[in-house]
């Protein structure tokens, strides 16, 4: 990673938690479906990271947000599972002939189908610990999962929306 | 050991995911507890500051409808105010210490809340600076909206009525039965009236305060009206749930009511051994 592609990375993560704490905090459409696009972030991140710092990297974004969420550690607790899943699910879905050295895991590069089998259980894992932990105790395992589906749709319409609109090919943001 | 040491590093992710796990929920855990302190939250300086100009931003926006509120309540407190002014008169007597004013009240802008979660948050942009203090409670003129939880310099975050770990002492102002007034986690504009005995009998539409009970609220504050009444699952309560009158959903300026009796009262509870539930 030469540090172009950091400074773009570390912009790209700037502007998707900007948005997340200013705009999307206080979108719930029709009171099911919240975004959590800042998971682009820790999606996006080349494949040759090491596993030690996406998961430190993911509990770092995690609690970013939780701070401002006032929803201590939920945030934090999600974010780090999915980092810590990213590649082992990763080397599962492998295209044939595996990845370059300096593939990025998003949309432009490879393609559509591919992304979808790459973001989509992931953003729903997300949302069914983040929805679990969040309704502890009020019971109610169906209001969990209907909220993580609808969620989980939002965000991955959006994750697709913002990278066709922003994301060049080759080259981070 | 060499392999001990050898087969621990190879798991090396997986150890470093499970402690990040358990410091994230080690934080969950320590931030649900309502009277718990919070290490931080978005009552810190930079978190608040930041908050508190993303709501300077979108309150402008919303200001005519504000200045109309503000100004509707003015005129009705106006209109009580000559009411209770009592005439100068010759038997005029100085009351007693037990009718004396022990309520504080103070006003403040909401900078943040959450509204979609089972434990929501609002954060408000006074602090220990302007006297706010753990444990006051926070209303707006619809009614009650959530109680103080920590308190920084500059800015606090209560803990909302919608958050299930928050007990409101209340009653029904139609027979004065008491109840306590319980957020489900389910649709913010509904709460849980519990405690109520089943040979109460209430009405729909029935007016639900804040019952002066618990020394956080004077009695009185609305809370909601009813909306249903079921035989409840156990034999001896009624299942009632209520409409919030607040509309949480635009909450801007709220009012903090401090006791100022409270260290007193908590005092003689625990000289008595009672154990008071905020």
């Amino acid at each position: 990673m030469n540090i172009r592609t950091f400074i773009s990375f570390f912009l790209m993560g700037l502007i998707l938690v900007a948005v997340q704490i200013f705009l999307l905090k206080n979108l719930a459409l029709f009171g099911v479906a919240l975004c959590f696009l800042y998971l682009l972030v820790i999606f996006s991140l080349p494949v040759s990271i090491g596993h030690i710092s996406l998961i430190l990297l993911s509990f770092g974004i995690g609690l970013f947000i939780d701070v401002f969420y006032d929803t201590m550690g939920i945030h934090a607790a999600s974010a780090t599972f999915i980092g810590f899943i990213r590649p082992y699910w990763l080397k599962v879905i492998s295209p044939t002939g595996g990845y370059d050295d300096n593939n990025e895991p998003t949309l432009k590069e490879m393609g559509m189908g591919w992304y979808f089998t790459y973001a989509a259980p992931m953003i729903f894992f997300f949302s069914l610990i983040f929805f679990s932990i969040d309704q502890w105790g009020t019971g109610g395992f169906f209001g969990v999962l209907n909220k993580s589906f609808f969620s989980s749709t939002l965000t991955f319409l959006l994750a697709i929306l913002v990278q066709l609109l922003f994301f060049k090919k080759r080259r981070g943001i | 050991m060499l392999r001990i040491l050898q087969f621990l590093y190879s798991l090396r992710s997986f150890l470093l995911f499970v402690l990040l796990e358990v410091v994230a929920v080690w934080m969950i855990v320590s931030n649900n507890s309502p009277q718990g302190a919070a290490f931080f939250n978005s009552s810190t300086a930079l978190t608040g500051s930041v908050l508190k100009t993303q709501s300077d931003v979108v309150d402008f926006f919303t200001l005519a409808e504000a200045n109309k509120e503000l100004t509707e309540q003015n005129a009705a407190l106006l209109e009580k105010l000559t009411r209770i002014n009592p005439p100068v008169d010759s038997v005029t007597f100085e009351l007693d210490s037990a009718f004396e004013a022990s309520f504080k009240f103070k006003s403040a802008r909401v900078i943040s809340q959450t509204l979609r979660f089972a434990q929501n948050h609002i954060t408000i942009n006074k602090g220990e600076k302007d006297g706010i203090k753990p444990g006051m409670g926070i209303f707006n003129q619809d009614g009650v909206v959530g109680r103080v939880k920590t308190v920084s310099k500059n800015y606090s975050v209560g803990i909302s009525l919608l958050n299930t770990g928050l007990l409101i002492s209340s009653k029904i102002k139609s027979n004065d039965v008491f109840g306590s007034v319980n957020w489900d986690g389910k649709n913010p504009d509904e709460a849980k009236l519990l405690y109520v005995p089943r040979h109460v009998k209430a009405s729909v539409g029935d007016t639900i305060i804040t019952s002066g009970f618990n020394s956080i609220f004077p009695s009185g504050i609305q809370i909601g009206t009813i909306k249903e009444i079921n035989p409840g699952k156990e034999q001896n309560y009624l299942d009632i749930l209520i409409a919030l009158s607040a509309d949480f959903s635009r909450i801007n300026y709220v009012y903090l009511v401090e006791n100022t009796q409270i260290g007193e009262l908590d005092s003689l509870y625990q000289q008595a051994e009672i154990r008071n539930e905020y």
